[in-house]
């Protein structure tokens, strides 16, 4: 790969909701394998940012480039044949299928058939899973549902992932995983992580964008972000301290 | 382990079905058996519903559309090949045919689910008046008169395949009917358990999702609705096949909500459910047909209303889960073996 080549290019990506304006001339860049946290305060515009990246909707302006190729229009099969993978915020699963053809239907699409089961597998092993496989999506707990989006992810071997709050309503423990869980797989893949945890950012990040009312405010490292001062007033101090 | 068995117990319940359809004309006489191959027909009809509502989350309040279409492609085909064999070809390729331009349009246009419904049964409305009116000379296809509201009269039945010279008897005609309500049911229960069917169903449960992961809803739903138009086609050649007739009926709204009442009373989401609801209903309907004391569209209506508010999930759906529930049940209970023996000591003791 061209190492000049962003995976991923946003360039003043404008989103406009009526009068809101949810992501206001966003330059963004992330290169390969690389991890990176987005974090700003409720209706700062994150999920409105991967959105627009994931072709859920198209921005109102601005250009995307995943690889040096335009992505903005495209609809969201087209970009999830690219290889960009999304667990959106509010949870998107199939609540009639099993978990296994969750991660089955999502792994069919890159990998061999020989290689599928095996897929498939690591990710009930990824994810404990393994003991409901079989149990229809609709009848697990929040908390598995949210393992189960996540799983359903990964087993689509992406070549960048978008996680959307991946960590929310996880216990402790969960949400420590996930972060191990994020920095294994980021050998090999480009991720960028939306959070609100501070712990679970600490944990994680290397480099962390702050949104705030639709623009970047700043973006460093995550000792850089966490001691700015207008990052502290935006949280209120609370979550930082933390 | 389990899964054989439930594929075991499936091949035996085909065979058995298999060998009740040999048995019918034996058993019968030509009136029942002619009304067994109306209702199998009709039951064809169900499964092309229950498919495309069940699985592939379409719901459409118009097809009879095509089955209308595959109809009258059957007659007109059949009127001038003089051979059903051709015939029943066009009438699986025309319906599947429009509902491809149809689907496209409404798939691709983004049509939400409500204009959809409105869409289909406009479009059957449409196929209905244009049926109607084509009464005079000018409106003929080749050598088939479209007939207008008096519909066409003594269309060709089925022949022996490629043989117009072997009309094929009664009797046949139940087998080549009740045979392709097994051969579709089989066709939609292979589709259904593999790869493409997953998808199908994974589009149905959730749009967004399945296109995160790279499924074109539009497409997948756009085979669906053609797989689903072709099998209406077939019951509309199975229907003509049966009266030798056709009327614009065929396109009329009443037998589109009947399609509609059999597969939720026989259960939304499987397909054996609303092919017993096809029958049930027909039959129910036909029973009140020959007398004059109670009104058959005042009993569908009460039969739709009981399964809509006390049994939502249909027949078949209600009848697993008490199944289920029985079998956990007995699972849950101490082994009859066990406790003879566990209780005959105490007995024997005292
Ligand atoms: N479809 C929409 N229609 C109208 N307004 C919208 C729409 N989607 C988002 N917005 C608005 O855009 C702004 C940004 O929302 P967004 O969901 O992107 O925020 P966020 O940073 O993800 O917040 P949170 O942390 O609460 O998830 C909010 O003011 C929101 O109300
Ligand atoms: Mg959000």
């Amino acid at each position: 790969m061209n190492e000049t080549i962003p995976l991923i290019r946003t360039e003043n990506l404008t989103m406009r909701f009526g009068g809101v304006v949810a992501n206001d001339n966003i330059t963004f860049s992330l290169r390969e394998m690389e991890l990176r946290c987005l974090i700003g305060p409720n209706g700062a515009g994150k999920s409105t940012f991967f959105k627009s990246l994931t072709g859920q909707q198209i921005p109102t302006s601005g250009s995307i480039s995943f690889r040096g190729q335009p992505i903005a229009g495209k609809l969201p099969h087209q970009i999830a044949r690219m290889g960009i993978g999304i667990k959106t915020q509010v949870p998107n699963v199939f609540n009639g299928l099993s978990v296994r053809e969750h991660f089955w239907l999502a792994a069919r699409r890159k990998s061999m058939p020989k290689e599928l089961i095996r897929t498939v597998d690591e990710i009930l092993d990824l994810t404990r899973l393994g003991d409901v496989a079989d149990r229809i999506v609709g009848t697990l707990s929040h908390g598995q549902r949210q393992w189960v989006e996540i799983g359903t992810v990964l087993a689509a071997k992406p070549e960048l992932i978008l996680l959307d709050e991946p960590a929310a309503g996880m216990t402790d423990e969960e949400t420590f995983r996930t972060a191990d869980i994020i920095r294994d797989i980021n050998r090999t893949r480009a991720i960028v992580v939306v959070e609100h945890d501070m712990a679970f950012i600490r944990q994680i990040a290397k480099t962390v964008t702050v949104f705030h009312q639709g623009r970047v405010l700043m973006e460093d490292t995550v000792d850089a972000v966490l001691a700015d001062q207008r990052v502290r007033d935006i949280y209120l101090g609370k979550k930082v301290a933390a | 382990m389990t899964k054989n068995t439930a594929l075991l117990a499936q091949l035996a319940a085909l065979v058995v079905v298999i060998v009740l359809i040999a048995l019918v004309p034996g058993y019968f006489e030509i009136f029942t058996v002619m009304q067994l191959t109306l209702f199998a027909s009709m039951a064809v009809l169900a499964l092309s519903l229950a498919f495309i509502w069940g699985f592939g989350g379409i719901l459409s309040f118009g097809q009879t559309a095509f089955f209308g279409l595959g109809a009258y492609a059957y007659a007109v085909a059949a009127i001038n090949f003089q051979d059903s064999t051709p015939a029943i070809a066009c009438a699986i390729l025309v319906p599947a045919l429009f509902a491809v331009a149809l689907g496209y349009f409404t798939f691709y246009g983004r049509i939400s689910d409500v204009y959809f419904g409105v869409i289909t049964l406009t479009v059957t409305l449409i196929l209905f008046n244009v049926a109607n009116s084509t009464s005079g000379q000018e409106y003929h296809i080749g050598d088939a008169q479209l007939g207008g509201f008096n519909g066409m009269p003594a269309v060709p039945t089925f022949n022996a395949p490629f043989d117009p010279s072997t009309p094929l008897y009664p009797e046949q005609g139940w087998y080549v009917t009740a045979g392709a309500l097994v051969a579709v049911y089989i066709l939609l229960r292979v589709l259904l358990a593999g790869r493409f069917g997953r998808i199908v169903v994974a589009v149905k449960e959730n749009e967004t999702r399945a296109s995160l992961l790279g499924y074109d809803p539009r497409l997948i739903k756009l085979v669906a609705f053609t797989i689903g138009g072709a099998i209406a086609g077939l019951a509309g050649a199975l229907y003509v096949n049966w009266g030798a007739f056709i009327s614009p009926n065929a396109f009329s709204l009443s037998l589109s909500a009947e399609i509609i009442i059999w597969v939720t009373v026989g259960g939304l989401g499987t397909l054996i459910g609303p092919v017993i609801g096809a029958v049930l209903i027909e039959y129910i309907v036909s029973s009140i047909g020959s007398q004059q004391v109670v009104n058959a569209n005042l009993v569908l209506g009460a039969v739709l209303l009981f399964f809509v508010l006390l049994l939502r999930r249909g027949l078949v759906p209600s009848l697993q889960l008490v199944v289920v529930e029985l079998w956990h049940r007995a699972r849950r209970a101490p082994r009859p073996k066990a406790e003879p023996s566990a209780a005959a000591t105490p007995a024997g003791s005292k």
